[in-house]
């Protein structure tokens, strides 16, 4: 689904990035994980197309197609969704027109047909249960007003209603109680499937308790140092990242 | 493929889409101005005696006064000498069939999508058609005269109901006003004029659609719109100019009146031409509107201001009786070397009268945009009330966003509330867009567009759908 070779990225002039090496296939689910400042949320970032981080070399492959040379939106439309850490407000726009207009945009550029608005109406009310949002969130504009917690289960909202071939989720359980982290994780798991893939990126192990990854990484200044399986985050919970950063600094 | 091209199309021409010139033989004026030019003016029209006397009076006060110089507008000094206060198409009478009138004029309209013959358009909007210096049809009289309510052009009434004319005409908006006021009164030729009697809701949209066509002429139309006791009416108004490298002038009065109980809404979309990239050319627009609201009136003021070089206008509403309601909604977007100093004026006279203004103002390139605004509690408003909201947004470096509140308060009894805000298009909603899949000119038009959603809900139906589209044609590249 995504290959991602040697990449390199900087912002503001400053090499984030030193090297990346990151396969990840249908039906996978992959968590990046490490300490603070480590380059978990540029790595997102670059990914999804963000005009602050400059990717400085090597190569992201999507679905056979050379990412980086995308615009940020037709990344998005050939299936690449990033569940924001921190969603921006959007006053005025409703909930329910910019899904409709991303919804449709995505299907134009894949040569499908416009949703009806009958049959978006009832994709948003099926989904919306599914996070337990009512029907008033969807009328209101865009995380305007919302709560750090409904702010992240708007992201999983949209994550249902677009169904991407690839999540890229960014501290999506950062800052929820948790109630709020089990419904978060059971929208994921919903999505889930044998054709689409996600990649979590947390500080946490607590995520993985409701989501579990059949890879993890570790992401230290940059590059990753050490993959493995779900056990490895039971054993970072132990142990702390110190254990395997100590011979990187 | 050829999608991409039509779009293409339609980006480089878009700049502003009603600057055609209509070549039609017109009666005109020499250019300049004085007492002899305000007699002609009269008498073309063939005004009774009052109102030319009123006339030269305003001719009068106007020479003694001095062009305002306080808004926040830069303009090189206007010759009023060189100006043309009269410009008509030779068939300049009201003609009762359309097959009459000059097919040059109808295809003008035909071509602004403004909806003169009855039978092809929308049943639910009567239209008064102005050109240059005169109206060239109004639709629907008939059907509104069956409800007893006036719905023509300010010459024919004149003419026709001259007592309500000589008791509204200068009322709410006296010559003494202002200096473009005082030259409205001198040298005015149309306008509209319309008298809802009481407790008459007119059954349709009322709505008057102004055209300067010829070249160095001002435009100077009055509007009255009078609503007895509790009657109600909707009234728009739109216009367009041609594109020419000099500065016109449309200076233009609007007066409303709303008796007790009644209602008048009124709403603008202002698209005169702004003038070209560099700033060369585009319309003057200093207008003065005001309405007066007896007790338990409203009047609410809806304007998208896009158009104009300049503009200079505040819509404003003298709250006299008790219980009555101002309203004003705005959305004012400047692009290039535009200008706009905009805002209301609400002023509180009668007890418990209350008020509201909301003002969204957007500035791109390098232009200039200003809400001044003006609330004042009279001594006996006991009771009043007042909520602004003033919000700003800057879409580049170089443009300006400024905001003027003045409160006057000499009522204890009174509550005053003002919120300003000034944001930019961040980038990060619009990455967050792009994210999902939504293009960054589609992107900022959303975001724009929610921005102003507080006032163009209060658009009639079609105006909205117009007013949404005029802003992203206003503000096509501005971003990215």
């Amino acid at each position: 689904m995504i290959e991602i070779k040697n990449l390199k990225a900087k912002i503001d002039g400053k090499e984030i990035l030193q090297g990346i090496n990151l396969q990840v296939n249908a039906g996978e689910v992959h968590a990046i994980m490490g300490p603070n400042g480590s380059g978990k949320s540029t790595l997102a970032n670059v990914i999804a197309g963000h005009e602050k981080y400059e990717a400085t070399s090597g190569t992201v492959t999507f679905n056979e197609k050379d990412l980086l040379s995308m615009a940020t939106e037709d990344r998005a439309r050939e299936g690449l969704f990033l569940g924001f850490q921190y969603p921006v407000e959007i006053p005025g726009v409703s909930n329910a027109i910019f899904l409709q207009t991303a919804i449709n945009e995505i299907r134009k550029y894949n040569n499908l047909p416009e949703l009806t608005p009958k049959d978006f109406l009832d994709k948003m009310k099926e989904k919306a249960k599914i996070v337990g949002m009512d029907s008033s969130l969807i009328s209101r504009s865009v995380n305007t007003g919302f709560s750090g917690g409904e702010k992240k289960k708007n992201e999983i909202f949209q994550l249902l209603m677009l169904e991407p071939k690839l999540a890229i989720l960014d501290e999506t359980d950062s800052g929820l109680d948790i109630d709020a982290l089990r419904v978060v994780s059971n929208g994921v798991n919903e999505f889930k499937n044998k054709n689409n893939a996600v990649i979590l990126v947390t500080h946490y192990q607590r995520l993985l308790d409701y989501i579990v990854p059949d890879f993890i990484h570790v992401l230290y200044n940059g590059k990753i140092i050490k993959s493995g399986g779900k056990e490895l985050a039971l054993e970072l919970e132990e142990k702390g990242y110190d254990w395997i950063t100590k011979g990187e600094a | 493929m050829s999608e991409e091209k039509d779009y293409i199309n339609e980006v480089t021409d878009s700049e502003y889409k009603w600057g055609f010139v209509t070549d039609i033989e017109e009666e005109e004026f020499p250019k300049g101005l004085s007492e002899d030019i305000v007699r002609r003016i009269s008498n073309t029209k063939n005004d009774p005696e009052w109102m030319t006397e009123y006339r030269v009076k305003a001719y009068k006060h106007w020479l003694t006064l001095k062009e305002p110089k306080w808004p926040k507008v830069e303009y090189p000094e206007i010759d009023f000498q060189d100006i043309r206060y009269y410009s008509a198409p030779k068939q300049a009478e009201q003609l009762d069939s359309l097959d009459d009138v000059d097919p040059e004029l109808l295809k003008t309209f035909e071509k602004l999508g403004i909806p003169i013959e009855e039978q092809k358009k929308l049943s639910n909007v009567a239209v008064d058609a102005v050109f240059d210096s005169v109206s060239v049809k109004t639709t629907f009289q008939d059907t509104l005269m069956e409800k007893g309510i006036i719905f023509s052009p300010l010459s024919e009434a004149i003419k026709n109901h001259p007592e309500l004319v000589k008791e509204y005409f200068g009322s709410v908006v006296p010559y003494t006003d202002n200096y473009y006021a005082a030259l409205n009164a001198a040298v005015f030729s149309e306008g509209s004029f319309v008298y809802i009697p009481k407790g008459v809701r007119c059954p349709m949209e009322l709505s008057t659609y102004f055209r300067i066509n010829s070249m160095d002429t001002g435009q100077f139309e009055r509007t009255i719109v009078i609503a007895d006791e509790g009657a109600y009416v909707s009234y728009l108004e739109g216009c367009t100019a041609p594109m020419r490298d000099n500065n016109q002038l449309h200076a233009a009065v609007v007066e409303l009146v709303a008796k007790k109980g009644a209602q008048i809404k009124y709403s603008t979309v202002q698209n005169w031409y702004p003038g070209d990239k560099d700033g060369k050319g585009g319309i003057y627009n200093f207008v003065t509107k005001r309405g007066v609201c007896e007790e338990n009136a409203k009047i609410s003021w809806t304007q998208v201001e896009t158009g104009s070089a300049i503009t200079w206008k505040y819509p404003s509403t003298v709250l006299k009786g008790d219980n009555s309601i101002g309203e004003f909604y705005s959305v004012a977007v400047t692009n290039n070397y535009q200008q706009a100093d905009t805002g209301t004026k609400m002023v509180h006279l009668g007890k418990n009268t209350r008020s509201t203004i909301v003002s969204k103002g957007i500035s791109a390139g390098r232009s200039n945009n200003s809400y001044r605004g003006l609330v004042k509690i009279g001594k006996n408003a006991d009771g009043a009330r007042n909520f602004s909201q003033c919000d700003s947004m800057l879409m580049s470096d170089k443009c300006g966003a400024h905001t003027f509140p003045y409160i006057e308060i000499d009522n204890k009894n009174s509550t005053v509330e003002h919120e300003a805000t000034t944001s930019k298009v961040s980038e990060d909603q619009i990455f967050y867009l792009n994210q999902r899949g939504i293009a960054t000119e589609d992107a900022v038009n959303m975001i724009v567009n929610g921005f102003c959603k507080e006032v163009f809900k209060e658009l009639p139906m079609e105006f909205a759908v117009e007013a949404t589209k005029l802003l992203a044609l206003s503000l096509e590249g501005s971003v990215g």
